[in-house]
């Protein structure tokens, strides 16, 4: 479904991502793992069309989407829920929500949005909140609910449970299940090591740049040795 | 007081002008982080062509809405000439380009159509007054005041309940974010330059119906004006913008009827004193935005 070929992608003369390979499957969860400053978001920044890679290729159900504009991979069926969840602040809820659905039919904008108010109950109780005054978890909640306006096939998630109280990481892991019964690939990064190989189907393990471990979650949920070497401490909860 | 209201209503009439100036000013900064020193040329080239359509014949009321899509065309094919290929740049770089615009501009009418200020009729029917109590009414300054408000109320109505204000809004709140949306850069850009566009050229018809020229630097002045409003008000707020062309306009004709005539012609200066006062207690304008840094 989403296959990523050799990709490099460089700031300047830093290489923030080098000679990456991938795959998502349809219908998997796959979690990206790594410490700070792997390069996991820029990883993610590439496949969605914020960065161009330098080299290497972007391949979306069979076709080649390297190099595309993120408003054509958002068309072409993959979402990204950003880092720090970006949502627009001086928006209401409603409003947030509208933006994410930019792309679809006014009726099935409004199909989506009575589907997505029902999957975030605590979104629908706000629909007139300015943004900017939403709890963390609430955010997160929207930052999902907006992806997943324009209905994709792939959601790519950057840190969904960064900055969340525990109870609220609890809810975004149940949200991740759910999401996987809706039939929805997700390719998610997570500092949560442990927990997010709970719910994954496969990992990759990726360190300065590069793709150092890839393997079943439970394989690798597992493997002491991997967390000492790769993310710097022991059992991986945060 | 009497004379204070009439003062008021003077400035509110010049004011709307410059509010409609500073806001497309204003829609241009949020998408883009442009300030678009290049805003004037769309009232240059509304001159221009309203002089040329006088010695064909038509008469200002044909003339007006014609300003309007000259504007909105100039506006579409300055961004699509000059903008589109320094989007993204650091910001000096497209301050740079919209000076450039600014002296093309100039310098093509300079050298195609003549240095010199070319004329056309004013119509003075809109100049006549008349007297409510013992106030002495210009049908002007009432026509600019229920034009611009009308066109404010539309710009609103835009922004805030149709999908492509919506766009434009999140456009100007997070450009990237907006893309990651499915938002295509080009088409935001280019509706954030349309509507600027329209919005220049309402103003553009008041203002040529007052200055009845055409000349290369006819659009100098209102383009200092609505930079000056949209940076009181706070660049990149959309209601710092209006607010800051009423501002402006009520404090230049306070300044003007109140100065000793030997001294009148420091207005600006004392103007821009004033401006200078407002950041020095002030920096971010009377209404304060944040700006999500770009990535």
């Amino acid at each position: 479904m989403l296959g990523i070929e050799s990709l490099t992608t460089r700031y300047g003369a830093i290489t923030a991502v080098r000679d990456v390979e991938l795959t998502v499957r349809a219908g998997e969860i796959v979690c990206l793992i790594g410490p700070n400053g792997a390069g996991k978001t820029t990883l993610l920044s590439t496949i969605s069309g914020l960065l161009k890679p330098s080299t290497g290729r972007v391949v979306l159900d069979g076709n080649d989407v390297t190099g595309w504009a993120p408003d054509q991979m958002l068309r072409s069926g993959l979402a990204l829920v950003p880092e720090h969840r970006r949502i627009f602040a001086d928006f209401t809820v409603r409003e947030n929500l509208m933006v994410g659905g930019v792309t679809q039919t006014a009726s099935r904008r409004e199909q989506l949005f009575d589907e997505i108010t029902s999957l975030f109950p605590i979104l629908k109780e706000r629909l007139y909140t300015q943004a900017g005054f939403l709890s963390g978890g609430e955010a997160q909640q929207l930052a999902i609910g907006r992806a997943l306006m324009s209905d994709p096939n792939v959601l790519l998630m950057d840190e969904p449970s960064l900055g969340l109280a525990p109870v609220l990481v609890d809810q975004v892991f149940e949200l991740i299940g759910k999401l996987r019964e809706g039939g929805r690939t997700l390719f998610v990064v997570e500092q949560n090591a442990q927990r997010m190989l709970s719910v994954a189907d496969r990992a990759y393990v990726m360190r300065s740049g590069s793709i150092v471990t890839a393997g079943p979650a439970a394989e690798l949920r597992g493997n002491e040795e991997l967390f000492k070497t790769y993310l710097g401490r022991s059992g991986g909860a945060a | 007081m009497t004379e204070l209201i009439q003062q008021i209503i003077d400035g509110l009439g010049r004011g709307g002008i410059y509010a409609l100036l500073a806001l497309g000013i204003a829609v241009i900064f949020g998408v883009m982080h442009l300030i678009n020193f290049a805003h004037g040329e769309l009232i240059t080239v509304s001159a221009y062509s309203s002089y040329w359509l006088f010695s064909i014949g038509l008469d200002w009321w044909l003339i007006a809405p014609i300003i309007v899509v000259v504007a909105l065309v100039t506006a579409v094919i300055i961004e699509f000439v000059a903008f589109r290929w320094v989007r993204g740049a650091p910001d000096f770089t497209m301050l740079m380009t919209s000076f450039g615009v600014h002296f093309l501009v100039q310098a093509l009418f300079v050298m195609y159509v003549s240095a010199n200020f070319r004329q056309f009729p004013r119509p003075e029917w809109i100049f006549a007054t008349f007297r409510v109590g013992q106030l002495n009414l210009e049908i002007y300054d009432l026509t600019v005041i229920v034009i611009t408000l009308l066109t404010l109320l539309a710009t609103y109505l835009l922004l805030q309940r149709t999908m492509f204000g919506i766009s434009l809004r999140a456009a100007a709140e997070d450009f990237d974010t907006a893309r990651l949306m499915g938002i295509r850069s080009n088409r935001v850009i280019r509706s954030a330059f349309v509507l600027s566009g329209v919005l220049a050229g309402i103003a553009a018809v008041f203002w040529l119906m007052r200055s009845g020229q055409a000349g290369p630097t006819a659009g100098l002045s209102p383009m200092l004006k609505g930079v000056l409003a949209a940076l009181i008000g706070g660049l990149g707020s959309l209601s710092g913008a209006v607010l800051g062309g009423f501002v402006l306009g009520l404090v230049e004709v306070l300044l003007i009827s109140r100065l000793p005539s030997s001294i009148a012609g420091l207005t600006d200066g004392i103007v821009f004193l004033l401006i200078a006062l407002l950041f020095v207690f002030r920096p971010q304008g009377l209404i304060s935005v944040k700006h999500v840094e770009r990535v």
